[in-house]
């Protein structure tokens, strides 16, 4: 038996795109020995899933593998037949997908399709492949194992279905394991079990395995080794700690500098603290079920504040409820020292004019069918008034503003746009009205990290050149500990903690804080086997 | 309470309220129509008291909401009054019809809906083969023919030369299980080709907008076989629509089979339709009207009802 199981030569896979076939991998090689656990690592559109998938012999629709080898075992699955590469997958190659909410078929209790892999290769009965099950969901320390196996998907949290999911990737003991960005959906807090679970079970079963992310920290508590793809070339591959102690290529240096980023500290106000929002004892609710409770918050003119939490904790309601979206409960927002109507059809257009909001998904905030002239050029228009060449001018400034050219990208649609432009053109919308206020929902966490950090500095600068004040929503703490002043902590519709940046993240922290940053992965590779024993010695709460 | 339970239990409700709301049309259309029916049927020269007689015998005294009342309560036990042209009452004879009209949409259905859901499923798994353009344009072409001239095309065939099938479908009340069968072949055909189509396209339709879902493409990274993976994994969850489609083609199939009645000359609910019209028998027209809306309401309620319990997120909430 060979020590290599997947050897990948030269490999070169087209998509169909504008008539065309276009390269989206390059010509890459990938060795992987038995037991070994490779890290892919690059930003999206590197090809990463693409190649991942590739090791099973799959292309996704309008893709096809144009050239070189992909030999597993003895086998090129680049020659293989269709029903030939159809037992191999599941059976010696299996797959854990990046959603695991979407990736299990809502139709079916977990155990059933647990079972359908062992039963439909004739690897094991029905009933030998029920006890398996409750016993892998044992060892990935799922909880109640004997029973959450007959629970269908939405009955199940997502930490649980993705820890359910690798249990099924191992259900026919597979040499080789693709795990494609399989915590990028999680909270922190959710991710840390899920990782651990995946490295143990791995590691019991010495199954090899390509783990795809575009987190480094993450890669850097899973993978023997790291290969970084940067548009469907090859960077570079090393050892993952010499790699992440002495990365060689520019570009992966690079990727190791988005952490770096802090903003200047800001300049001290003349005339004191002034309050621009005032929420005072505001509750909220969807329904029966309550998501806001007894909030209070004071955010400074000039500043901006860090809503942080996991999902669920009542960031984005909060976000809601301050823009008249969802009328609360109880309590109320004061304005300047005025009360704001609790909806926002009731507030006046000067006022909506100086709440604006910047979504997380860009792409479906923009419409599709809107040039970026007249995305920017509505507002202009509604809450200013301004028409023809005045109205022109003041979209060339605002595309100035944000750096884009505005005569390159003044009739351009949505879709001829990056992620990272399509933010861009967002915050333009918000700055078009003028606002003071501006409500930023997770603006960043769809975006690559180099691309996260140019709409970080941007809308650092933007702050201090026209005087902005930030509500800014994110479950991701770096982007806190760039760019806060103050930060807020959520849990379940309470806050938790709220005071100044340096407070909240030097010791001590309240208990749920403490969880939170202790659960954000750091580059040292030792991190999460430290972490469980820390956490095994002393349990938090 | 299980939501499941209240969401049927207000289905149900609004279905009950439709139904009434119709027979309140149907009844004051009738209403409206212009004359005493009175007069029209017995003539300007009808003497007083014969016109009082018919009044009497065919419920047309009192308000209008007393004699809505009677007429709803007997048409709620089945009893539809009398016929104004034969003065028969009309649930003697409009009764074996309908049985006839369901017998034959049963048959049809019996027989198009598993060929339109495996057809459908085989068009998803060959998606853009010869095979599926085939399935879709050979379907597509038997919809945009009328149904009366399927019929003489099937009747010219099967009938006249190759003579396997009768081409009238003039079953007796006594007829036995297979001899009906036989004889309502070529119009259960006819309808089969009707209906196909439509539902053929949409089960094809629904599979192919899952295919591209993780959980699909899951499940072939699996290494389950293609066909099991549209069978299993695909087909119940697209049972949402295929249901609504199949429950309105089942509505036509009873609703909209007058014309293939009157061709194969068979006894069902759309010939006494065109009779009473052209009788102006309006007691009759009433029945119809009320038997053939009803069956609509009923089926749709049906399929709302049957793709709520397919939706596993409402049958087995957390």
């Amino acid at each position: 038996m060979s020590d290599v199981l997947l050897d990948m030569k030269n490999v070169a896979i087209e998509g169909w795109s504008d008539r065309r076939w276009k390269p989206i991998i390059k010509g890459v090689d990938l060795t992987l020995k038995r037991g070994e656990i490779l890290g892919l690592i690059g930003e999206s559109g590197a090809g990463k899933s693409t190649l991942g998938l590739a090791a099973m012999g799959y292309t996704k629709g309008g893709c096809r593998i144009s050239g070189g080898s992909i030999n597993f075992d003895g086998q090129d699955l680049t020659r293989a037949s269709n029903e030939a590469l159809r037992q191999l997958r599941g059976k010696r190659i299996a797959y854990v997908a990046q959603s695991a909410a979407a990736a299990f078929n809502p139709a079916f209790k977990l155990i059933d399709q647990y079972c359908e892999a062992p039963v439909q290769h004739g690897v094991m009965s029905k009933t030998d492949a029920q006890k398996d099950a409750v016993e892998l969901y044992r060892k990935i320390r799922l909880p109640n194992p004997d029973t959450i196996g007959f629970r269908y998907p939405h009955q199940v949290s997502g930490g649980q279905l993705q820890r359910a999911m690798t249990a099924m990737a191992m259900a026919c003991r597979p040499d080789l394991i693709i795990f494609d960005e399989p915590t990028t959906a999680l909270d922190v807090t959710t991710q840390i079990e899920v990782l651990a679970a995946v490295r143990d079970i791995v590691r019991e079963y010495n199954t090899a395995a390509i783990y795809i992310t575009h987190d480094l920290a993450v890669v850097a508590q899973m993978a023997d080794h790291i290969k970084v793809l940067l548009r469907g070339e090859e960077v570079e591959q090393a050892p993952a700690r010499e790699m992440l102690a002495n990365p060689q290529e520019d570009y992966t240096k690079s990727l190791w500098a988005v952490r770096e980023f802090r903003r200047a500290p800001p300049v001290a106000r003349e005339g004191g603290e002034e309050t621009l929002l005032d929420i005072t004892n505001v509750s909220a609710s969807y329904g029966a079920q309550k998501v806001l409770d007894d909030v209070s918050l004071k955010i400074r003119r000039g500043s901006t504040v860090a809503v942080v939490g996991e999902s669920g904790s009542g960031k984005s309601t909060l976000a809601r409820v301050i823009m008249g979206l969802l009328p609360p409960t109880e309590g109320e927002i004061l304005h300047d020292g005025t009360p704001l109507p609790k909806l926002g059809t009731k507030r006046s257009r000067g006022l909506q004019r100086h709440l604006q909001m910047i979504h997380q998904m860009a792409d479906t905030a923009l419409n599709p069918k809107q040039r970026i002239k007249d995305v920017i050029g509505r507002p202009l228009e509604f809450f200013l008034g301004l028409k023809g060449a005045a109205k022109e001018a003041r979209i060339r400034e605002l595309l100035t503003l944000i750096e884009l050219d505005p005569d390159e990208f003044m009739h351009r649609l949505p879709s001829e746009l990056s992620g990272g432009q399509k933010q861009r053109v967002c915050i333009a919308r918000a700055l078009a009205a003028e606002p003071s206020f501006i409500i930023c929902d997770e603006v960043t966490s769809a975006l690559d990290q180099l691309v996260a950090e140019g709409i970080l500095r941007l809308l650092d600068r933007l702050q201090r050149e026209l005087d902005l004040t930030y509500l800014f929503i994110t479950h991701d703490l770096a982007t806190v500990r760039s760019i806060a002043d103050d930060v807020v902590v959520m849990q379940n519709g309470v806050i938790v903690e709220q005071g100044p940046k340096d407070d909240i993240f030097s010791p001590p922290h309240a208990p749920y804080t403490e969880l939170l940053l202790s659960s954000v992965p750091e580059m040292d590779p030792d991190w999460l086997t430290n972490i469980l024993k820390n956490r095994r010695e002393k349990p938090l709460q | 309470m299980n939501p499941i339970l209240t969401i049927v239990t207000k289905r149900l409700l609004i279905g009950l309220l439709t139904l009434w709301i119709v027979t309140v049309i149907i009844f004051a259309a009738v209403e409206l129509l212009p004359g005493d029916i009175a007069t029209e049927m017995l003539g300007q020269a009808a003497n007083e008291e014969t016109v009082a007689a018919f009044r009497e015998r065919f419920n047309l005294n009192g308000t209008v909401f007393e004699r809505y009342v009677s007429w709803l309560a007997g048409a709620a036990t089945g009893d539809f009054g009398v016929s104004l042209a034969n003065q028969r009452p009309i649930s003697e004879f409009v009764g074996q019809r309908t049985a006839n009209t369901f017998f034959l949409a049963a048959y049809a259905a019996a027989i198009s809906v598993p060929i339109a859901v495996v057809a459908g499923m085989m068009g998803a798994l060959y998606n853009g083969s010869v095979f599926d353009r085939m399935l879709s344009s050979s379907t597509l072409a038997a919809i945009s023919f009328p149904e009366f001239f399927i019929a003489y095309i099937l009747i010219l065939v099967f009938s006249v030369s190759f003579g396997w099938f009768p081409s009238l479908a003039n079953v007796d009340v006594d007829a036995g299980l297979g001899e009906r069968l036989y004889k309502t072949f070529l119009p259960a055909m006819t309808l089969t080709l009707i209906v196909l189509a439509y539902m053929m396209r949409m089960t094809r339709a629904a599979i192919l907008n899952l295919l591209a879902l993780p959980y699909i493409e899951m499940a072939h990274l699996k290494g389950i076989k293609r066909w099991r993976v549209i069978a299993v994994h695909a087909l119940p969850n697209a049972l949402a629509p295929i249901i609504n489609v199949i429950a309105l083609n089942l509505a036509y199939l009873i609703v909209g089979v007058v014309l293939v009645e009157v061709v194969f000359v068979y006894p069902g609910l759309g010939q006494v339709l065109v009779d009473a019209v052209s009788n102006r028998d309006v007691t009759v027209v009433q029945a119809a009207c009320l038997i053939f809306a009803a069956t609509y309401i009923l089926l749709n309620l049906l399929a709302d009802i049957l793709s709520i319990i397919a939706n596993p997120r409402l049958l087995h909430p957390r």
